[in-house]
């Protein structure tokens, strides 16, 4: 029985369909992860999946509870790390962790009880009575994640949780994540980090304009959606080459900019054919998710 | 409509009140002296100052009387000044209220937090002012002087209320000049913080009995001269009638700005 079900879910502002009929469905202990270009309706979604938004059509049921009918009773065992942090800038992180706990209706010693073990987890032990204001971007965001721990939730959400971070800060919430998920714990993350998906997510949809567009493991995406080599092919007369040689040498291609993106199954044609010219570069690398990413959702900027 | 709809009570907010007090208590120094110095400056200057040009008014010592007018005017404005500018930076700028909301909190409890604890502010600083009034034994009657308290609690709530509008459509701190400007202040002059409302002309007199400030001082400042306030039932259903009704469309048009 899936931990989180959603069927035919809809929310449109005036005339923007934001989300136009989406279907889930998360099994518990798995880390399932929403993509999406910018405006595909991901946080709205989220915020429909806590209650906080009512759709207009469709049926959220959360440990089969009614939402958002019986949303606050869902949320009492629900995790949430929000795109933008907003902890309390007037207390120290222990303070943070013991107001929040608060909310949940838990007891201080309880919540108390848990404090050092979610420090811990956050690598925040010596930082305990730091000022919110004194602390790093990583750091807030470790703080954050430990904050959603709080109620000892059996669901996490996360909305872009390491967008803005640095590499290294970065691995360390993966790390993190990674525990839970060995916990048990169920957790849906939606990013744009390509990298993070196909690291963590166990199944993950692609979203765009609304609607899922792809599903699946992210290794089995791969396999069946794009060739297994690409060949990334650079420079200012990559157009030129392209029209003479493109469709000889790749199973499919696309140009962006300067940059041209031969899929192939064997691209030693290709780069032997490369080696012997020295106005363009050219890398070769196995095919990842980005790749299924960019050909469900184009290459043109969502914003322009 | 459903954001329309009438607002949820719950003692749930009751964590969100504690967070509220948590900040103050940090910063309660100058929280306090803030409460304190500005109306007691006015007080004292305007009290002392103007009053020895002054016969008694309203049959009290000057100073005994703008002492009670302080009193509404300062817990109105402490009220005031928590739900719009600290209430929109912890909505809007410090996302306070986004956090909270995704835990089993809702907005409802939110907002009577905020309502609950701009009167809070208001019995703060009310009591700072009755300090200095015993202190300086303003008051005719102690005992009818300790009344003034559930009436101050009542005036916080009243403005917590109408300030909670104001920060439900306020696109940024600047937006608050205007309910400065055009509600507060003239409230202030014409209401008789300062001087009897029967010394303006007819129509003024009219419109200050319709503000929710009059009935405050209607009934406080015969606390503090020492007897009983007339007409009691009739400013208390004109506050509760301002509070509640400003306090239902605060709490709906928060829902229509938060919510959607």
């Amino acid at each position: 029985m899936p931990i989180v079900t959603v069927s035919r879910l809809a929310k449109h502002y005036g005339a923007a369909h934001v989300v136009r009929g989406l279907d889930l469905a998360i099994e518990r202990g798995v880390c399932f992860g929403l993509l999406g270009p910018n405006g595909a309706g991901k946080t709205t979604t989220l915020k429909m999946l806590l209650g906080l938004i009512e759709p207009d059509a469709g049926e959220i049921r959360i440990f089969d509870t009614a939402i958002p009918q019986l949303a606050r009773n869902a949320r009492q065992n629900i995790g949430v790390v929000p795109q933008m942090d907003n902890l309390d800038p007037d207390f120290t992180v222990t303070e943070n962790l013991l107001i929040y706990g608060r909310y949940f209706g838990l007891s201080d010693a309880l919540i108390n009880s848990r404090i050092p073990g979610l420090l811990e987890f956050a690598a925040l032990t010596s930082k305990a009575d730091s000022k919110i204001t004194t602390l790093s971007g990583g750091m807030k965001r470790r703080l954050t994640l430990a904050r959603a721990l709080i109620n000892d939730p059996e669901l996490l959400f996360l909305d872009e949780p390491t967008t803005g971070l640095d590499p290294q800060a970065r691995h360390v919430i993966w790390q993190g994540l990674r525990r839970l998920t060995h916990q048990g714990k169920t957790i849906l993350l939606t990013t744009h980090f390509m990298e993070e998906a196909e690291r963590l997510c166990d199944r993950l949809i692609i979203m765009d304009h609304g609607r899922a567009i792809a599903s699946g493991n992210p290794r089995d995406l791969i396999a069946a959606e794009i060739e297994p080599a690409v060949v990334e092919i650079y420079g200012e007369t990559v157009g030129r080459w392209a029209q003479k040689h493109a469709s000889y040498y790749c199973k499919r291609h696309e140009i962006t900019g300067e940059t041209l993106f031969c899929y192939t199954h064997d691209g030693a044609a290709l780069i032997a054919h490369l080696r012997e010219q020295d106005v363009l570069r050219y890398v070769q690398r196995p095919s990842n998710l980005e790749d299924v990413f960019l050909k469900f959702t184009g290459r043109e900027l969502r914003d322009a | 409509m459903k954001d329309f709809s009438l607002p949820q009570f719950s003692l749930r907010f009751a964590p969100v009140w504690r967070r509220h007090f948590l900040v103050w208590k940090k910063l309660a120094a100058s929280s306090i002296l803030g409460n304190l110095a500005d109306p007691m400056f006015y007080m004292l200057g305007f009290g002392y100052g103007l009053g020895s040009l002054m016969p008694q008014v309203g049959g009290a010592a000057y100073l005994t009387f703008l002492s009670a007018g302080t009193i509404c005017y300062s817990t109105m404005n402490s009220s005031t000044f928590e739900v719009l500018y600290s209430g929109f930076s912890r909505m809007h700028v410090q996302k306070t209220w986004e956090a909270i909301l995704n835990t089993p909190l809702t907005l409802d409890d939110i907002m009577l937090a905020e309502l609950t604890w701009g009167a809070s502010k208001s019995l703060l600083s009310g009591l700072a002012i009755l300090a200095v009034i015993w202190g300086l034994g303003l008051e005719h009657s102690w005992l009818l002087s300790l009344w003034t308290l559930p009436v101050i609690l009542l005036i916080g709530l009243t403005f917590s209320g109408m300030g909670l509008v104001m920060t439900a459509l306020s696109p940024s701190y600047d937006f608050f000049i205007y309910y400065f400007t055009l509600v507060i202040t003239p409230m202030v002059l014409l209401c008789g913080v300062f001087y009897p409302v029967d010394r303006m002309p007819q129509f003024l007199q009219i419109a200050a009995a319709l503000l929710p400030l009059s009935h405050a001082i209607d009934l406080v400042r015969p606390l503090i001269l020492g007897y009983r306030p007339a007409h009691i039932p009739l400013h208390i259903a004109a506050m509760l009638a301002w509070g509640g009704i400003s306090y239902w469309l605060a709490v709906s048009l928060t829902r229509r700005r938060i919510l959607h």
